[in-house]
């Protein structure tokens, strides 16, 4: 394992928030184009749709509801973003990192735990009946995925024997680890779309509660939250390749090439699986996460750890 | 020099957002005030070379919080709205104890002649943690994980207030179990 | 940051949980106080781990700490919530049977 190249922080921190934009920014499109596929109209509109959005957004006014808790408010908007960032900052480029932190994997679990913070304080800041109801949705289907999602962590950790991205993705040299790990790597998936409050799990934020925890947001306040969400989601995506998807090896291109071609291709499967998905409701979503999925996760952390024992 | 400035802000973070606890109006204030002051601790330990305690910490504390916070809804029903609020009883003899507790432990603080350093940290301090999580230290996980599980039991048995008998009937024979919300797996 | 530092920072936010847990008359604000206070003994613990003997049994000992303090809260919050059922209250005044 050589040492991490690890280039100048602030410069780093903006290359990765660039990545984060970009692949954000392409699943915008990519779920708008196949959105108006799917709906027959022209899927023209959807090409400039992020830009579009952002120029609307920026323009538009930003109201806050009477005696809105407003700091608690911007803080959960705004860290959504953040936290994002904060995940895709212990993803390897290759040999390239931000941050080469030996607990890589318990990092990114903090910062999926620490989402759930933030949604909550966006639906209860707003002062508003529908806004936290869809606070408090997101608790009620966090509280059903987010086990499932540690034990599926905890897989490719066991398999590679360390917290640490770097050497989990080193460690899948002559396979990766979503060939013998398809549970984790489904149930993983599964976690990212929903702490990203998005496609299936969109209940937090659904129609049917007026837009729940984005009811009240408006102008900027409201682009920060929307592109966290897509943000998250990328950052998911790109998390899952060291830890699944045998980080940046790869034939003729460089590592940082992979890793990042590897995250576009992950992130299209989950936009397109989105529309084949039926919507996780909050009440049947948790029985769901504690009867099926645990178990399952769990059996499959027995299989790998009984095959890293047996392979000694 | 940096670890240094690192955890001075730190502390002085953790310090005064625990003292924002009792202070605040707004209990969603006061819960995230709380999580803020476990989190600057967390990230101290990652000061203090304990990566995996430090991030751990913060993880449960954030998780712990936001939980608590429905609690503090469920139980004081305020609204966002700052209300003010001040629901203490001896405020004075509360200080008095709390500001003699500080004196008599800060004094040990800077009075008590500590020993010098034992031994040196392993290489890999976490991977070291977690050998002795199942090797030498095995007893601890075994009792932690029993009380755990009587813990969860507990708090269920506590806390619920529907019974067998309002699930299954006074014979216990009624399937499926009548609940408030249907699971999601058809049982 | 020397031991005595952290040590001194670990105390104030001791003191001021101990302040909390004493004058809160809400049950959950009484569990911030005793949460402020394993918060301190966490970050003692920890530094004395650093500065005095770093071996990986201290940090076990850390991890107990964050197990007693996760017991605490469900415990506590089960036992708030059959108060609260009861008696509507959510008052550590209104739950003193066992004092009398």
């Amino acid at each position: 394992m050589g040492e991490a190249v690890t280039p100048g922080l602030l410069g780093s921190v903006a290359v990765a928030a660039a990545l984060l934009a970009a692949l954000a920014t392409a699943a915008v499109v990519l779920d708008g184009v196949l959105g108006a596929r799917s709906e027959g109209r022209s899927s023209r509109p959807a090409l400039t749709r992020p830009v579009d959005e952002v120029a609307r957004l920026l323009r538009q006014r930003r109201r806050a509801p009477l005696s809105a808790d407003t700091l608690l408010w911007r803080i959960g908007g705004g860290g959504l973003g953040v936290a994002a960032l904060l995940m895709v900052a212990v993803v390897p480029l290759g040999e390239w990192v931000i941050a080469d932190l030996d607990v890589g994997v318990v990092w990114f679990n903090t910062m999926d735990v620490a989402v759930w913070a933030l949604v909550w304080l966006t639906g209860w800041g707003a002062n508003s009946v529908h806004s936290l109801v869809g606070g408090y949705r997101f608790l009620a289907l966090a509280l059903a995925y987010e086990l499932p999602l540690m034990f599926a962590l905890v897989a490719p950790a066991v398999g590679a024997a360390s917290l640490d991205v770097r050497e989990i993705a080193a460690a899948q040299g002559s396979l990766w680890f979503v060939v013998w790990m398809p549970v984790a790597f489904a149930v993983y998936c599964l976690g990212v779309v929903a702490f990203s409050v998005w496609g299936p799990f969109t209940p937090p934020a659904g129609s049917d509660v007026a837009g729940g925890v984005l009811s009240e947001l408006s102008g900027v306040d409201r682009l920060l939250v929307q592109a966290g969400r897509y943000a998250l989601l990328a950052a998911g995506a790109a998390f899952a390749v060291p830890m699944f998807l045998g980080g940046g090896s790869g034939p003729l291109l460089p590592g940082w090439a992979w890793v990042v071609l590897k995250s576009a291709v992950l992130l299209a499967a989950l936009v397109w699986l989105r529309r084949r998905l039926p919507s996780a409701r909050p009440d049947l979503v948790m029985e769901v996460g504690w009867v099926v999925l645990l178990p399952a996760v769990l059996l499959q952390d027995l299989a790998v750890a009984v095959v890293v024992a047996w392979r000694g | 020099m940096l670890v240094d400035i690192g955890f001075w802000v730190l502390a002085v973070l953790a310090v005064a957002s625990a003292v924002l606890v009792f202070v605040v109006d707004s209990m969603a204030r006061a819960t995230y005030a709380l999580a803020v002051s476990f989190v600057a601790v967390g990230f101290a330990l990652v000061l203090l070379q304990q990566n995996y305690v430090g991030v751990v910490t913060v993880l449960m504390m954030l998780m712990e919080m936001a939980v608590m916070a429905v609690y503090m809804v469920m139980y004081m029903g305020m609204n966002p709205a700052l209300m003010p609020m001040s629901m203490v009883h001896g405020k004075r003899a509360a200080l008095a104890v709390s500001g003699a507790a500080f004196v008599v432990l800060g004094a040990g603080a800077l009075l008590v002649d500590w020993p010098v350093r034992r031994g040196v940290p392993a290489p890999d301090v976490t991977a070291a943690l977690g050998e002795a999580l199942m090797g030498r230290q095995m007893l601890v996980m075994v009792v932690i994980s029993p009380v755990m599980v009587a813990t969860i039991v507990g708090g269920v048995v506590l806390a619920a207030h529907r019974t067998r008998y309002d699930r299954f009937g006074d014979d216990l024979r009624r399937r499926p179990a009548r609940d408030p919300q249907r699971g999601g797996v058809g049982r | 940051m020397t031991l005595e530092t952290v040590l001194l920072v670990a105390a104030a936010l001791f003191a001021v949980g101990l302040y909390g847990a004493i004058s809160q008359q809400v049950v959950v604000m009484v569990m911030m106080g005793l949460e402020v206070m394993v918060n301190a003994v966490i970050l003692a613990a920890g530094a004395m781990w650093w500065f005095l003997a770093p071996d990986p049994t201290g940090q076990v000992l850390l991890l107990v700490v964050l197990a007693a303090m996760t017991v605490e809260m469900a415990m506590g919050f089960a036992v708030a919530t059959l108060v609260h059922r009861h008696r509507n209250s959510d008052m550590t005044d209104s739950a003193t049977d066992l004092a009398r």
